[in-house]
This record gives C-alpha cells, sequence and structure tokens, in this order.
C-alpha cells in the first residue's frame, strides 16, 4: 500500500491511465497549471488549457470521445456546469440511446464541488443530484484517496459519460487555490480520513454503482457521499456514546446507485437517515427514499441536507451545510419511539 | 464635454485605498474565499461610472469592489458584507463575489461572461420605458470567448439596445495567456456583430472617459450597443494568493512545493518525448517569467498617471487624499470592532 492525499491519488490514478491508453487526453481551463505534473509528462497534446469556453470545449469533448479518443474534461467548478450543460443533457447522455446501443460517449467530466471555506452560493453546490436525474449520465462522488483513484480509473474505463465529482475539503489544492490562498489565518473542517489515506501499489477499478459499508450497526443506517460520510462516521462515534448503533454506508456513486445495499441494511435496522450536501428538494434524499419504499420496506426516515442557497458568511455557511451535530440529533429524533 | 480630471482620481483613490484594506483584512483571515481585487481597473471603472445617471444598470462580474465604491455604495455596507456581517449589503449571503444593490440596479456574478446578458437585459428595459437609461457590462478578455457574451452582443445589436460592453483586458484567464488561446482579434470580433467600437488605454483614466462619453451618449440616443475595449493590469493576479504571483513573489518557498512533484513527473518514462516535455516545461516557465517581468517592470498604475497631472495644485491633491484615508480608516474601524 502508498499513502497519498486525495489529490495526489485522483493524478496518479489519471497518469497511470494516461500511460496505459493513448487515447485518454485531459482538457480544461489552466490544466497547464493545475495539472502541471502531467502537462509536463505528457505534453500540451494531451494536457489542453481551453478558452473560458465551457460549451464548446464540453460539447468538442462528447463528440471527441464519440469519435475515438477517451477525453477527461475538467470543469473547474461544478457550479460552472450550468453554461454548459446542454452537451451534456441533450449529448452525452443521449447518443446511446438515440442509437439503440450502437454508439457510446466514454467521455469523464471532472467537476470540482462542495462547500465548507466560504465562497459563497455560486461557487460551492453540489449539484450530483441534478447531473444524476438525466438518464444515461454516471455520476460518482468519492469520499477518500483509495476510491478517487480507484473511480477515476473505472470512470476512464466506462463507455458512457460519467460525472467524477471532488470535494474541495478532500482535494487540498483546491482549498489552497481557492480557499486559502496561501494564507494561513483561515482554517477549515477538513476531514483527515478523507484528505489522506492508503491506495494500492497498483490502481484497479472500483466499480460504479458499489456502496461501501463502512460500519455495522442494528439501530439505524446512515447513508452519504463524500464530505458527509466522514460527518457521518464522527456522528456514529457520538451516537454509540448514547448507546445507538450505527451504520454508515458510503455511496461512492450516485448514479448508478447501490439501493440494494441501502435496502438490505434498513431492512435489519428499520431506520434510515440520509446525509446529502446538495440540495434537500427533488434529490438523491428522496430518491433513496423512493427505492426504499418501492422495495416495500417500512422505515422511519429522515435526512440533513443542503435547503438553501449557501450563504457566504463562513458562520451562516456552517448552519446550512450539513454537520456532525444536525446528524447527531435528526439519529436522536428517529431514535424517538 | 470638459473633463475634470478631480473627482475621478478621487474615486480611484478611494477605490484604491479601500481595496488595500481589503488585502490586510483577508491576509487576516477576516475575509474568506476568492477575493479578486480591481487593483489597476481604477482609470476604466472611474472613466466610464463618471457618465452614469440615476437609472442607469451595472452589470458586473466577479470583479466588482471598484465600480460598486464608485457608483455610491456605502463603503461600510460593502466591507461589511465581505467579512460575512449580517448587516453587510446582502446580510453576508452573497459576499465578495456576489454583489447586488437593487437600488442602484447593480448585478454581479462569478460566472464568465454573465454580465453581458444580464446588461442586455437591463438595457431592454431601459428601451421599454423609453427612460434614456443605459446598461454597462463589465469583464475580462478570457470572458470574450464565452458564447453567453458573444451571444448577447448579437441580440444587443438586433435589438438596438443601449448596453456598453467593456472588456477590461490584461491578456490573462487566471493562468492561462489569453491571447494564445483566442482566435482573431477582440476589437474586430466585436465590430463584426456590428457594435460601435472604442480602444483606449485603461490606464489612462482620460481616455477612458472621453471615449465612454461617446459611447454612452449614442446610446441614450438610441444609437445603439457599444463596445469598449480596454488594456489593463491587475496588480494581484487573478485573485488574493493567486498562484504565478506567489511564486513571482516567493520564489524559494513556492517552487520547493512544486518543483519536487513537477521533476519527478517529467522525468517518468512513459509519456511524451524528450522535445515535447521540454516545450511544456518552456511554456510554464514563460508563464512564470512573464508575471514576474509585470511584478517587477511593466506594472503601469493608473493613479500614479492620474496624479501626476494634478500635482501642480499640491494643497489640494493633498487636501483631497487626506479627506478620503479618513473616509477609508473610518469605514475599516467601523468593520473591523464588529468582526
Amino acid at each position: 500500500m502508498r499513502n497519498m492525499t486525495f489529490a495526489q491519488a485522483i493524478e496518479d490514478s489519471l497518469a497511470y491511465a494516461m500511460e496505459k491508453d493513448s487515447r485518454v487526453i485531459i482538457l480544461g481551463e489552466d490544466v497547464h497549471m493545475l495539472r502541471v505534473n502531467l502537462f509536463s509528462r505528457f505534453g500540451k497534446e494531451r494536457v489542453r488549457s481551453t478558452p473560458i469556453s465551457e460549451s464548446a470545449f464540453l460539447g468538442a469533448a462528447v463528440s471527441a470521445a464519440m469519435s475515438g479518443l477517451r477525453p477527461v474534461a475538467e470543469i473547474m467548478m461544478v457550479d460552472f456546469i450550468a453554461v454548459a450543460v446542454d452537451a451534456l443533457i441533450n449529448h452525452a447522455a443521449k447518443v446511446d440511446g438515440f442509437t439503440n446501443g450502437k454508439w457510446q460517449v466514454p467521455l469523464v467530466v471532472r467537476a470540482a464541488c462542495g462547500g465548507g471555506y466560504g465562497d459563497g452560493g455560486q461557487h460551492e453546490q453540489c449539484l450530483w443530484g441534478w447531473l444524476a436525474h438525466i438518464p444515461g449520465l454516471s455520476v460518482v462522488v468519492p469520499s477518500n484517496p483509495g476510491d478517487a483513484g480507484g473511480l477515476m480509473l473505472a470512470a476512464i474505463k466506462e463507455n458512457g459519460p460519467v460525472i467524477f465529482c471532488e470535494h474541495k475539503l478532500l482535494a487540498d489544492y483546491w482549498l489552497d487555490y481557492l480557499g486559502s490562498g496561501g494564507r494561513d489565518t483561515v482554517s477549515f473542517s477538513v476531514p483527515e480520513q478523507g484528505q489522506r489515506g492508503a491506495v494500492p501499489d497498483t490502481w484497479e477499478a472500483v466499480p460504479l454503482g458499489r456502496a461501501k459499508i463502512l460500519r455495522d450497526g442494528s439501530d439505524i443506517t446512515i447513508v452519504s457521499v463524500g464530505v458527509g460520510v466522514h460527518r457521518s462516521l464522527e456522528a456514529a462515534v457520538l451516537l454509540d456514546n448514547n448507546n445507538i448503533r450505527s451504520t454508515v454506508i458510503d455511496l461512492r456513486s450516485i448514479a448508478p446507485l447501490d439501493a440494494e445495499c441501502i435496502c438490505k441494511s434498513v431492512a435489519q435496522t428499520k431506520r434510515l437517515l440520509v446525509v446529502d450536501e446538495d440540495y434537500e428538494q427533488f434529490g438523491l434524499s428522496g430518491e433513496i427514499a423512493a427505492r426504499v419504499l418501492e422495495n416495500q420496506i417500512t422505515i422511519k426516515y429522515g435526512r440533513v441536507c443542503t435547503k438553501t442557497t449557501i450563504p457566504y458568511s463562513r458562520k451562516l455557511e456552517d448552519e446550512t451545510l450539513p454537520s456532525t451535530e444536525k446528524i447527531v440529533n435528526t439519529a436522536l429524533l428517529l431514535m424517538k419511539d | 464635454m470638459n473633463i475634470d480630471l478631480w473627482p475621478l482620481y478621487k474615486q480611484m483613490y478611494k477605490s484604491r485605498l479601500f481595496e488595500e484594506a481589503v488585502i490586510k483584512l483577508w491576509d487576516e483571515g477576516l475575509i474568506s474565499g476568492e477575493m479578486h481585487l480591481g487593483t489597476g481597473e481604477e482609470a476604466i471603472m472611474a472613466g466610464i461610472v463618471d457618465h452614469l445617471i440615476d437609472g442607469d444598470a451595472l452589470a458586473l462580474d466577479h470583479r466588482g469592489t471598484s465600480p460598486m465604491i464608485m457608483r455610491g455604495v456605502d463603503p461600510i455596507l460593502l466591507l461589511k458584507e465581505f467579512i460575512g456581517s449580517p448587516d453587510g449589503l446582502c446580510g453576508g449571503m452573497g459576499g465578495h463575489m456576489h454583489l447586488f444593490s437593487k437600488e442602484k440596479l447593480i448585478a454581479s456574478s462569478g460566472i464568465v461572461g454573465a454580465s453581458g446578458p444580464a446588461a442586455a437585459g437591463f438595457a431592454l428595459t431601459a428601451q421599454y420605458l423609453k427612460n434614456g437609461n443605459i446598461a454597462v457590462a463589465f469583464f475580462g478578455d478570457g470572458a470574450m470567448n464565452q458564447g453567453m457574451l458573444m451571444e448577447s452582443m448579437n441580440l444587443s445589436v438586433a435589438w438596438n439596445l443601449p448596453v456598453i460592453f467593456v472588456c477590461k483586458d490584461n491578456d490573462m484567464a487566471i493562468t492561462t495567456v489569453s491571447s494564445k488561446v483566442t482566435g482573431g482579434n477582440l476589437k474586430e470580433r466585436a465590430r463584426s456583430f456590428g457594435l460601435n467600437d472604442y480602444s483606449v488605454d485603461g490606464n489612462d483614466v482620460e481616455e477612458v472617459w472621453e471615449a465612454a462619453g461617446k459611447a454612452i451618449q449614442k446610446s441614450r440616443k438610441g444609437n445603439g450597443p457599444s463596445y469598449i475595449h480596454a488594456t489593463c493590469f491587475h496588480f494581484e493576479g487573478h485573485f488574493l494568493g493567486d498562484p504565478l504571483l506567489r511564486v513571482a513573489r516567493q520564489p524559494v518557498k513556492e517552487m520547493k512545493q512544486m518543483a519536487g512533484p513537477l521533476m519527478k513527473s517529467t522525468s517518468k518514462i512513459a509519456g511524451a518525448s524528450v522535445i515535447k516535455r521540454a516545450v511544456s516545461l518552456g511554456s510554464i516557465v514563460s508563464i512564470l517569467g512573464k508575471t514576474v517581468k509585470n511584478e517587477l517592470f511593466s506594472r503601469k498604475d493608473p493613479l500614479t498617471l492620474a496624479r501626476s497631472k494634478l500635482e501642480k495644485d499640491k494643497k489640494r491633491l493633498q487636501e483631497l487624499e487626506d479627506e478620503v484615508k479618513n473616509e477609508i480608516i473610518k469605514t475599516v474601524s467601523a468593520c473591523v470592532e464588529q468582526a
């Protein structure tokens, strides 16, 4: 095993994929600096800096993928994907369906997401549920270095479009680039287990759509992704002190969704708590509840999600994003008869 | 139109001192996130904003502090917003990238290019109401490649909307040299949409003021939208803590972190040919070199130029600067006490 940061793991896995497969190219704004190590090693034909033209380069990445390349297109922040979402919703996601499965779009879209560093509501969204809403798009949200590298490899090997969401609290260079800017007078609640950890000596793909059970407990099932997984694990320890035993599931992929894993667990615990940093309404948390109900499992249900536009003020932001405290309180409510 | 440089310089000086205070507060950790300053853009802002009247609208990008100050937004409200105070301009909800003033018809966006369509919409209302008002869009050279901005230029010409599109060109889009990812010539591009076009040295407030006066007068009279191309230089790079500037200012400290992984990766066996790798490294060095060169030698300060023309009346200049200094000191202390 090797030890790496979340960001290093993604880069190492990408380098591994680029080494094995010359069809893999990277394109996006400022990638000559953001991916300077890959740029210097693989050259400007394979690590291509773009103008600020998301709809042009994401649209082009779709048809480049259709014609033999395996592009990894970078949208600097997932919020900016709104500018170019036509390429994904109406094109990348549809080609397989329109051609009755004859033509695929092996595209990876890398997007930084998430809040917790005071950048405001146009720069800290998650939007993964919004993207996962579209049939034909896969969406992954790793929570630790090992999964980040493994899911990146799986995303590159996948024959359809995959959105790879990397949380800015986990990918340390984002936090330096966008959050602290090199100053040491600000601090962020970075989950250590997510920011750095063990990765395999040789990368292997982590299959899409397979959740991971991180701890087993018989009273309540807590389901989350990304940074939410770490907040949930912290909450589980506090719940232990109250004699409440919780299962924590890291979904890793949102689409495809490992509903089977969730259902198996809640069939035992009868209580489900979804922790999702993305918006509450019409999203992942509601979808999970629907899947459980469709399986005719009767449960008590709660969720801790983002309900409003994310405030700029660090204090208001903290109150808006899911926190360990909110998870514990909601779990305690679910434990009441 | 006769230019009066005094009020223009006052605006520029006020904006500069305010933003210098912002640098300090950001360094101290009182301001969070990405802070994009307009130091170096003051002549463009002052030269344009001076022509605005009640009811004119501003569509701003992520660098909105300077035009907000010059349009008369209360600097205390602004600074309180930056430190996330509940009694800031937007109640601490928007922050420095998302500044709004409904009273003064000012809307900002952190989405590159979004000021184009926003200004077109403000101008549509003005045209519909026949109130003689106009709308200004501020954006950078990087935004010129954004589809929505080009679409809004076309729409404004097609509908003869009273919009002034202002491109603040410093030839850098974060760490990318804009001209390397831009086809053709930006002024010709604007002209080909049918926009009236003006080209100015954005460091020279008098030049900006004169061009803006003509463009705005045309729009007010219903003679269509204009494009003003103004060159400038950003003293603080893209944002505070700009990675290129950090390397330029503290090469030993910053290169230590960058050099190790870079050399390790570049010397891996699989990858591009040696020549291609050398070209890549060369282009990184050249971007860093451009930053260092700008930092050391090429920096033109719009305030220095304006001030040099006012120095013959030393007493008045001193009084003006003292007055502005006092105002900024009061602003900062009103906000910092609270923080």
